[in-house]
């Protein structure tokens, strides 16, 4: 293993520091816990709270600040926060509007956010939650936990964050998070794995000139590997399996091209270049792009394309004011 | 049949079985999860482990309590708040007690069943630590009337064969269940955990 690390075990802790000095401006760190708020505390909106496990920077701490998320906990490396750090976040940025909690589908981040939840209810401070679940690579069936969440809840960040600037209630905030969650769809691949540090090893081996298809955002697998295809046939792929799952034709979308940490931006723009092609043939608008490292597996070298459907609402919150570390608009 | 001074040294020696099984617990998690069972599970009994000598004096209801939190707080990932989950739910049928029977025992075990099914949504049958636990409890019912030794021998050696049936199982719970049909012919670790952690209380209770 090679990082830039000094003690394994003080990784997370460093990182944290890291970015709250870094933005003094949009965030500050919560003594004593492995949680970020926002500089200054609101309190006169609903609060948004989300977070995860570590090593999916710049999620979830970049995007604390105006127009997004009021708290983001981090665990420790690809681990669920525990229900006490992300209570703590709940009872630090509460409102009497309310709290809504963003968790990634994945069965040890929903049953920690739930914990937290319940014990915040306990102390009187009303949460709300949903679940994002934007990848299309895992089958949504009886036998599995259900699809993952992954680079798609970045959107559910930043359009129930503007929802909730505007003074909307919590019922308002968790609806429009909702019918994000609805609409949003993303699939990945990866060419290279990552290293949990406190592993040492990487979590996945990949020949050479092979690809994983279908990958989660801690490395985990996906639907299959297949050899290492031209960039071009790599997104006729992804992009099949997503503008099948949902009707997209006609419709305006947001396209976000994700690096999972490794991936030059050289390689995300030729990627967007093609997406943006193929949709343009398939009558789908494109209303808004962004490309770069929006939700990483550290330094996987690994992308995914999530499209947004939008209607004139999730357009305008979309275009709202958005002030923090990673996103601006 | 179990006191509060006999309930600390049975979680120290929890806490011990379970360091001894780190590699093995995270071995099994390794095809079918994502490689840290032994390693979460060894890091919050670890802490557990120094919350004792505060308890010396506290009821079953608190100590168990305190293990519980402590796990939740200490573990994360799924395991954290199931077994954490459990601990507290087992709390809650012994407040204020200085020891416990096997009625109470077998009360603890049966909400600590119905708290993991309701926080990791499951049922036996999808390859979980349901899947020791709800044969333990089965065992402890079908020898009412026998020896506390006798009843916990028995709720052991049905979880054993749990564990030992998840291998033919089809995982729909949790990381392993987006393996499918590829999650068959390995055996569940939370199953293994819970299975070693109930052969402690078994041996202590065989002792005395």
């Amino acid at each position: 293993m090679k990082k830039f690390i000094n003690q394994v075990e003080n990784v997370e802790q460093e990182m944290l520091e890291g970015i709250a000095k870094a933005h003094p401006g949009h965030l500050k760190r919560l003594p004593g816990y492995d949680v970020l708020v926002r500089a200054e505390k609101k309190t006169d909106k609903v609060a948004l709270v989300s977070g995860g496990g570590s090593g999916h920077e710049p999620a979830h701490g970049g995007f604390v600040g105006k127009g997004m998320l009021d708290a983001a906990v981090a665990g420790a490396v690809f681990t669920s926060p525990t229900p006490d750090q992300i209570e703590a976040a709940i009872r630090e940025v509460a409102t009497p509007a309310g709290v809504l909690l963003i968790i990634k589908n994945y069965t040890g981040d929903v049953m920690n956010f739930e914990m937290a939840a319940e014990m915040a209810a306990m102390d009187g401070i009303p949460c709300a939650q949903v679940i994002t679940n934007d990848d299309v690579a895992v089958q949504d069936s009886l036998y599995t936990t259900g699809r993952r969440g992954v680079a798609g809840t970045i959107f559910v960040h930043k359009i129930a964050g503007a929802r909730a600037e505007q003074g909307a209630s919590l019922e308002e905030v968790q609806a429009v998070a909702e019918k994000v969650i609805a609409n949003v769809r993303t699939m990945g691949a990866a060419i290279t794995p990552c290293t949990v540090p406190a592993a040492g090893k990487p979590g996945f081996e990949l020949p050479e000139d092979e690809m994983e298809v279908g990958i989660g955002i801690h490395g985990e697998p996906g639907t299959h590997r297949e050899k290492l295809a031209p960039a071009d046939a790599i997104v006729d792929h992804l992009l099949e399996k997503i503008l099948a799952d949902i009707d997209y034709s006609g419709s305006e979308v947001a396209v976000l091209i994700n690096g999972s940490g490794a991936t030059p931006l050289m390689e995300l723009y030729i990627i967007n270049n093609h997406v943006a092609d193929v949709l343009a043939a398939r009558g789908i608008r494109v209303y808004k792009t962004l490309v770069g490292n929006y939700m990483t597996s550290i330094e996987m070298a690994g992308f995914s394309i999530s499209l947004l459907r939008l209607d004139e609402e999730l357009k305008a919150l979309l275009d709202a004011p958005a002030d923090t570390p990673a996103y601006k608009s | 049949m179990i006191t509060t001074a006999q309930a600390i040294r049975i979680i120290e020696e929890m806490a011990s079985i379970i360091q001894q099984n780190k590699d093995y617990l995270t071995e099994l998690d390794m095809p079918i999860g994502d490689s840290d069972h032994g390693i979460n599970l060894a890091r919050g009994f670890q802490a557990v482990t120094t919350k004792l000598p505060a308890l010396a004096d506290k009821d079953m209801g608190t100590i168990l309590k305190t293990v519980g939190m402590t796990l939740v707080s200490t573990v994360g990932g799924a395991s954290g708040p199931l077994y954490g989950t459990a601990f507290m739910r087992a709390s809650m049928k012994v407040p204020g007690k200085a020891e416990v029977d096997m009625v109470d025992f077998m009360a603890m075990l049966e909400a600590a069943i119905d708290g993991v099914k309701i926080r990791g949504k499951s049922i036996p049958g999808e390859k979980t630590m349901l899947d020791a636990m709800v044969p333990a409890m089965e065992a402890l019912r079908a020898a009412e009337g026998q020896s506390p030794a006798q009843m916990l021998a028995a709720a052991h050696a049905a979880a054993q064969v749990g564990v030992e049936k998840t291998k033919a199982m089809v995982a729909t719970k949790g990381r392993a269940s987006y393996l499918g049909e590829r999650s068959i012919g390995h055996q569940d670790p939370g199953a293994t955990s819970f299975t070693l952690l109930l052969g402690v209380v078994a041996s202590a209770v065989q002792e005395g």
